[in-house]
């Protein structure tokens, strides 16, 4: 049955079928490379190219921000902006496809709950969709605009790269659009291909004005995303949509905020320093455990989190500490945001600095389909990256 | 079951395009009325489903079958009319769109519409001489400026292109503030960062100008749906040309201003040029009025270097836009007689002839000294007066804005967020220890030492 809705899905709707294609039920698979979907046939295995190449690891309850429940990544940012819309009048959310909850399903009932004038959808066009967002942010209101994929950002580049990022330099201050916040899910999704699995934070991150953000899991998504719509600055929220459905965690329903522009030590470790953010970190968690286990090396993961205006401090402080540093992110390797943290290390770290940094990142490739396990910086290829730097 | 909820939603989503082609449908019938007596609100409407009927069910689309194969011609809309109030000499031609505006009121127009032109000379001038980086004049366009900024209300929202100085003029940004900026000074609301004629006020409501074309035309829809959910009665104009109308921003705005219902006027000056290219290089259809019913929009053509025609339409547009939330296109015929800007030539791209016929026997400020002499508001004393007094008032200001000390440089690294960042204040040491010790070659005494 669900095999048959997923066809009915794919031939009617292909942005619909990545939203339930990519269910990937919260479970621990083991070291294998390739993963089936446990709704997957094992006769129809050659069918089935559902493969997981992480292992989503929550983290311990919060405590300290109330009541919680068992959300998903897409309930948690729907309970943000449900947090949102309950205690500021101004703020509005739209986007394609927004009215009736979202291809992703991020918004629904908000409609129903807030009205038809404060979640509804615009007509097809992004460049339209963040210049709008921009101008209620100018006239003061809050603007919650979603990207139905962050592949389809760049007819809007020209709104957040020219005018988003520059509206508060510009005008000295006399006018910002810092109430805005660009929605938009991201990364690679295990059938994406070139247009449904782009990480494109790289080119952001060249923009004084924004800051680009990425959670890894529902609580930071919650936190970090309600920080981005509280910030007086505009942002862009890129949600690992691999995430939405397959990571789930104990969720404060109540609104709170996690810093932005401070990395997390998600573990701690003496000598590798090993950088990721959103899905990738859950690959690094796992790689940590590998070297451990197999190389007897004990190595320090850390969330970037904030892309731009990123935390070179406890990056720094990090490596300082191990002397070798692996950045990992799916994004083509060059010009790739690891560029960035690579040469500031070096220059912040140099003698510090027993191996050459590495990173490992996606190829100089558009994203490809069937390849997609040989492209993903996986744990081996970060596995094999920890080896050299230990042995050079 | 996911299957079932997921084919109900795309049912929802079809039913959603169904409403959009009714509410076209509507706002055509409310043309027809002069009220909006069929425009119902999409989202409020769900028109029911009936396959019984033998005509088109299509969602996106509300018409008849035919049975012969016929093409619309492009010149469906086309010769749209350019409404105008006076005459080349000053004369009202139908009594009854005569604005009736009081002597004091049309004096300022007057005043304003040629201090606008002096202020134009002077800069031009002197960015000729080097003196100011860049500029750009309004000559030919004061009409459309001054018509439109009269007809608005002091806190309606200003998003405009690069050529609308007469609109913050207007609004009361005074002569000092225009040159501040222009040289980029120590007293430059937008702290010297911006080239010449990027102007902006916060207190008069008008946005800061950006250099790239037509991004306006979105935000300004933006903020009209914000103004619009405020329920006070303010509303939003934009302005463009008619080569920003180009830009898919413009069709951004356009339709997302219709299906999305904002109080807001396009005010298009259509003024022949996009710096060389002429408007038959620029677009096929009848101007760029033409494409408001396209939009579902209602849409004027006017005559813009008639300031009463432009006043007319733009308050009636205004009226209507905050009464009734729906969005108004204005297209402004005028001619540019300036060169685009001061990096522009335009012998190169037109007639003298051609220039001189719009600077001599078509130009908004003598159709309005016509008008003022004919009511004998205004003599050939007056105007020697005034043209004396305007231009010694502007070359006071321009001196003393010259004179004027640059913004403090620590004003290079604030603004670019809300907060410094760490790497930001990294920078600025980093910068200031640097000029420290190559002081002899940086320009430091231009600068003003206190940051405000």
């Amino acid at each position: 049955m669900a095999a048959a809705a997923r066809l009915f899905l794919r031939g009617a709707h292909t942005k619909l079928s990545i939203s339930s294609v990519s269910t990937v039920p919260q479970r621990h698979f083991g070291p294998a490379l390739l993963k089936l979907s446990p709704s997957c046939d094992p006769h129809t295995q050659t069918q089935c190219r559902h493969a997981a190449h992480f292992t989503f690891q929550p983290d311990l309850v919060p405590t300290q921000y109330g009541p919680t429940q068992k959300m998903n990544l897409f309930q948690s940012i729907t309970s943000a902006l449900d947090n949102t819309l309950s205690s500021d009048p101004t703020a509005v959310i739209f986007g394609e496809d927004v009215a009736f909850g979202g291809v992703f399903r991020c918004t629904v009932g908000l409609r129903d709950k807030y009205g038809k004038d404060r979640v509804f959808n615009t007509p097809l066009c992004e460049q339209g969709i963040v210049g709008f967002g921009i101008g209620v942010a100018v006239a003061g209101a809050t603007a919650i605009a979603e990207i139905q994929f962050a592949d389809y950002i760049y007819p809007a580049f020209d709104q957040i790269v020219n005018e988003a990022a520059k509206y508060r330099y510009r005008s000295g201050n006399l006018f910002d659009c810092g109430t805005l916040t660009i929605r938009a899910p991201w990364g690679c999704v295990g059938h994406g291909s070139l247009y449904h699995s782009q990480s494109p934070e790289a080119f952001f991150a060249h923009c004084p004005g924004i800051k680009v953000v990425v959670p890894r899991s529902p609580v930071q998504a919650k936190g970090l995303l309600l920080s981005c719509i509280a910030d007086k600055n505009p942002c862009i929220f890129f949600e690992p949509k691999i995430l939405y459905r397959a990571a789930v965690e104990q969720v404060p329903t109540e609104a709170f905020t996690i810093p932005l522009s401070q990395a997390e030590v998600v573990e701690e470790g003496s000598d590798v320093t090993l950088i990721a953010w959103g899905t990738q970190v859950h690959v690094m968690k796992e790689v940590a455990q590998m070297a451990q286990e197999k190389l007897g090396v004990s190595c320090e993961v850390i969330d970037l989190r904030t892309i731009l205006p990123w935390d070179v401090e406890t990056v720094c402080k990090s490596v300082v500490k191990t002397g070798r540093l692996l950045i990992s992110h799916e994004a083509p390797i060059t010009g790739g945001f690891a560029a960035e943290i690579s040469s500031t290390v070096q220059e912040e770290c140099f003698l510090n600095l027993e191996a050459p940094i590495s990173r490992v990142c996606g190829y100089d490739t558009p994203f490809p389909h069937i390849f997609e396990p040989f492209y993903i910086p996986d744990k081996w290829k970060c596995f094999e990256g920890i080896k050299k730097m230990i042995n050079y | 079951m996911a299957a079932v909820s997921t084919f109900s939603n795309m049912n929802k989503m079809y039913r959603a395009c169904f409403h959009a082609s009714r509410q076209a449908a509507a706002l055509k019938a409310s043309r027809l009325l002069n009220n909006r007596t069929f425009r119902v609100n999409s989202t409020h409407r769900q028109q029911p489903f009936d396959s019984t009927l033998e005509k088109p069910q299509f969602p996106g689309a509300s018409a008849e079958f035919v049975d012969q194969l016929e093409f619309i011609e492009p010149n469906v809309i086309a010769g749209i009319p350019v409404y105008r109030v006076m005459d080349r000499q000053g004369n009202i031609i139908n009594p009854s769109q005569d604005p009736q505006l009081s002597k004091e009121t049309v004096l300022n127009f007057y005043h304003k519409m040629t201090l606008l032109n002096t202020m134009d000379r002077i800069l031009y001038e002197s960015q000729r001489q080097g003196r100011i980086s860049f500029y750009m004049t309004n000559y030919g366009e004061e009409g459309t400026h001054i018509g439109s900024a009269a007809a608005l209300e002091p806190n309606d929202m200003v998003f405009g292109q690069y050529r609308e100085a007469g609109v913050l003029m207007y609004r009361g940004f005074s002569l000092d503030s225009f040159m501040a900026q222009c040289y980029a000074n120590a007293d430059d609301l937008g702290k010297g960062r911006q080239m010449p004629v990027h102007y902006g006020s916060r207190d008069l409501n008008f946005v800061t100008i950006s250099s790239p074309l037509a991004t306006q035309i979105p935000q300004a829809v933006g903020a009209a749906y914000a103004i619009k959910r405020e329920n006070i009665n303010r509303a939003v104009i934009c302005y463009f040309g008619e080569g920003a109308a180009s830009e898919g921003d413009a069709h951004a705005g356009f339709n997302f201003s219709a299906t999305l219902e904002c109080p807001l006027i396009f005010f298009c000056r259509n003024n022949g040029y996009a710096i060389s290219t002429p408007t038959n290089e620029q677009y096929r259809g009848d101007g760029i009025a033409a494409r408001g019913p396209g939009y579902g929009m209602l849409s004027i053509r006017v005559d813009g270097n008639d300031v009463f025609a432009v006043y007319n339409a733009t308050k009636e547009a205004r009226r209507r836009a905050v009464a009734e939330n729906q969005p108004f296109l204005i297209e402004a015929m005028t001619y540019r007689i300036g060169h685009h800007s001061t990096s522009d030539d335009s012998s190169a791209y037109r007639s003298v002839d051609e220039v001189n016929y719009w600077d001599k026997q078509d130009h908004p400020i003598s159709r309005l000294r016509h008008y003022m002499a004919s009511r004998g508001w205004w003599s050939e004393d007056d105007e020697r007066a005034w043209r004396k007094q305007s231009r010694q008032t502007v070359m006071e200001v321009f001196e003393r804005a010259e004179k004027r000390l640059k913004p403090n440089p620590e004003l290079l690294f604030t603004d670019v967020y809300e907060e410094m960042t760490p790497a930001l204040t990294k920078q600025r040491e980093s910068l200031f220890r640097h000029v420290q010790q190559y002081k002899e070659h940086y320009p430091l005494d231009l600068y003003d030492k206190d940051s405000h």
